[in-house]
């Protein structure tokens, strides 16, 4: 799909640009990838940015420990909004997560080369979105200590969670998901935690890292049974991409409330996830690559590719908004087409304003190549589709249920400053996490590298 | 370079990677199981009482009805725990002078009603009935066991919510015709689901459905 101009493309031209920088070798890339790990010393950059994250991570665990003593109240939900923050930054963060997998597991089925560089922080990337996705259910409970009434477990209750209710798909859907991402993040990454076991230098991390690469020796028989469980892995995460985020909207889809009782939820929040996801990728990947070197491993060719992936996700949503709108007016339902007018012109315009903004006029830069190649315009571009999909979420909960059926029992929803420490603060969580991450794993794999450098030499173009 | 790992290791990492859900089961039926215990539900705890009253005494060597005492059973909530008079009716003429009745004398005297110690303790969100159970032929050892053999009274059921249910499931297995709801010593018939499910119907027991609604017994 090179660019068709009036004359006939060089052969140069017409290649897109590759997946690893010339000149590496299998050496080259191991050196690369693993000194940042082992033999770098910790740069004032790490540093600082760590300790801003932590710094965030401590006002969290703050705000939670408050909450706890005083209850949800200190948030600012109340009937007739009950799901405020929490439950926006809840699908927040669980959509960032779906980039990782799709990157991992359907990239993966499906054979694209180019997802090497990126796969093992995507997969990180899911882990810690997950798990800031996780802390807002729990902590939204009104008792949050009895949080396992919603496991199926046999209760000296005699009773089973209520499993028609969407929340409780929500359990398994997030449990499910975490657990299967975890699982595959790992198995990736046991032969470059070999790698980092045999070529560590001090006693403590040769036995640390030899714990986790699980007696890894690198036989035919260990890769052939590693590839077999990888595949495995793969399939099984596949279908999570779309399940999980399936289940999570019909958290609102399932509800009689206006605005979410529709059947496009699912695969408009799908793709919403996607996007996000993407959209946190870029964010990640572009200062990654300037801080650590790695330009010649993610290359323009994969910033190219995730803005694609963007554009053509961010596609969707915005026919999921068109048809929202289109559906409310055309199914004649009164309540309907007032949730949408509200949502327009109602006590929330900017928000709604804003997300259509950020994730629908924005992000059509991306029809061309030169903003896709230029990379902090790409940057600026995968923040503004990251806050885009936060006011979508914001929109969607509360927009919906501040104006009910019945105009008594309408109201307004503000959020306190505790709402915003614990958004804050899961971002701290989340950054903590990966900083953690590029300091003491391998963000690229290693492994997977060496395989394209061989495949790259055998005069494989893709 | 040296070997980090003994090769010894292959084996303890092999065998710990199976215990390991071993354990994790285990663990969970210890607390499955603790939580059924009798130091969670208080079941089968005696306790001291301010008077050494026996039910064992009154009911089996007696032979006094449930009823003479827990005068209002079936007709109300609450079974209804005597005045110290129902006690001075018969201890006005026998033991008078027994030093283990000195305190309900006192209360007797003094109008100060003797303060027992509650065994029988449902929490405060469940809403409890004894007339209901009584009338639709549950029997009063069917929850509180063989009372006529208790010196000292004892809860005998967990009073966890999946016990309550084991009957509101399945009631036709518990029922007894009305004159035998008093009866410390009946016991299930051979064929008691056929006669349980004949008494369901005929006391108008409402459908498993009603029994186990939740806002049957959470109101």
């Amino acid at each position: 799909m090179g660019a068709e101009g009036p004359r006939l493309p060089t052969a140069a031209e017409r290649r897109r640009p590759p997946v690893i920088g010339p000149g590496h070798t299998f050496a080259t890339v191991t050196d690369k990838i693993s000194t940042i790990v082992l033999t770098r010393p910790t740069t004032p950059g790490w540093l600082a940015g760590f300790l801003v994250s932590f710094s965030l991570m401590m006002l969290l665990f703050y705000a939670i420990g408050y909450l706890l003593l005083e209850g949800v109240g200190v948030w600012g939900i109340n009937i007739p909004v009950g799901w405020g923050f929490a439950i926006v930054n809840f699908v927040w963060w669980i959509g960032i997560g779906h980039a990782g997998t799709l990157i991992s597991a359907i990239l993966l089925l499906l054979n694209q080369k180019w997802r090497t560089s990126i796969n093992r922080f995507a997969e990180a990337m899911t882990l810690f979105a997950v798990a800031s996705a996780g802390l807002f259910p729990l902590l939204h409970l009104g008792r949050p200590g009895l949080f396992y009434w919603l496991l199926p477990y046999p209760s000296t209750m005699g009773v089973w969670p209520q499993f028609r209710s969407p929340l409780v798909w929500d359990v398994f859907a997030v449990s499910t998901y975490f657990t299967v991402s975890l699982l595959f993040w790992f198995v990736g990454l046991i032969p470059d935690l070999a790698t980092l076991r045999d070529r560590a230098e001090t006693r403590a991390a040769r036995i640390l890292y030899g714990i986790l690469a699980m007696g890894w020796r690198g036989s035919a028989m260990h890769w052939h049974r590693y590839q077999t469980a990888y595949l495995l892995l793969a399939g099984l995460a596949a279908p999570l991409v779309v399940s999980v985020h399936t289940v999570v909207s019909l958290d609102f889809a399932v509800g009689i409330i206006p605005g979410w009782h529709s059947t496009i939820f699912p695969p408009y929040f799908v793709a919403g996830a996607i996007y996000s996801g993407f959209a946190m990728v870029l964010t990640l990947a572009i200062p990654l690559r300037a801080a650590y070197g790695l330009e010649d491993f993610i290359t323009m060719r994969h910033l190219e590719n995730m803005a694609k992936v963007m554009l053509a996700t961010g596609l969707i949503v915005a026919y999921g908004y068109a048809m929202e709108l289109f559906m409310a007016w055309y199914s004649g339902n009164t309540y309907e087409g007032f949730t949408a007018w509200n949502r327009i012109v109602g006590p929330y315009w900017p928000a709604y304003w804003a997300l259509i903004l950020c994730n629908v006029v924005i992000p059509q830069l991306l029809w061309f190549k030169r903003v896709r190649t230029k990379v902090p315009v790409l940057f600026v571009l995968s923040l503004t589709v990251n806050l885009g999909m936060w006011l979508e979420r914001f929109v969607i909960v509360v927009t919906s249920l501040h104006r009910d059926f019945l105009p008594s029992s309408w109201g307004m929803y503000t959020a306190t400053r505790w709402d915003w420490a614990v958004f804050v603060g899961s971002m701290g969580l989340f950054l903590t996490l990966l900083f953690l991450f590029i300091r003491f794993l391998p963000m690229i794999s290693i492994f997977e590298m060496r395989e394209l450098v061989s495949e790259t030499e055998a005069g494989s173009s893709d | 370079m040296a070997q980090i790992f003994h090769p010894s290791t292959n084996t303890i990492s092999r065998v710990s990677l199976f215990s390991v859900l071993f354990l994790i089961a285990l663990l969970l039926w210890l607390l499955a199981e603790f939580q059924r215990s009798s130091y969670i539900t208080e079941a089968n705890v005696e306790r001291e009482q301010p008077v050494q009253f026996s039910h064992k005494h009154h009911v089996a060597d007696d032979g006094i009805d449930c009823r003479y005492c827990h005068t209002s059973v079936e007709t109300s909530a609450f079974a209804g725990i005597p005045p110290t008079k129902t006690c001075m009716n018969c201890h006005s003429q026998i033991f008078r002078d027994s030093p283990y009745l000195e305190p309900v004398r006192e209360s007797f005297r003094t109008g100060k009603p003797v303060e027992w110690t509650r065994v029988h303790q449902l929490a405060d969100f469940v809403y409890f009935d004894h007339s209901i159970h009584v009338n639709k032929g549950v029997g009063c050892a069917t929850c509180h066991g063989r009372v006529d053999e208790m010196p000292l009274i004892r809860q005998v059921a967990s009073l966890q919510m999946e016990w309550c249910l084991d009957c509101h499931r399945e009631p036709e297995l518990y029922l007894r015709p009305h004159d035998q709801v008093f009866d410390m010593a009946w016991q299930p018939p051979s064929d008691q689901l056929e006669q349980g499910s004949r008494l369901a119907k005929l006391y108008k027991i409402r459908s498993v459905e009603e029994l186990t609604s939740c806002s049957t017994c959470h109101r």
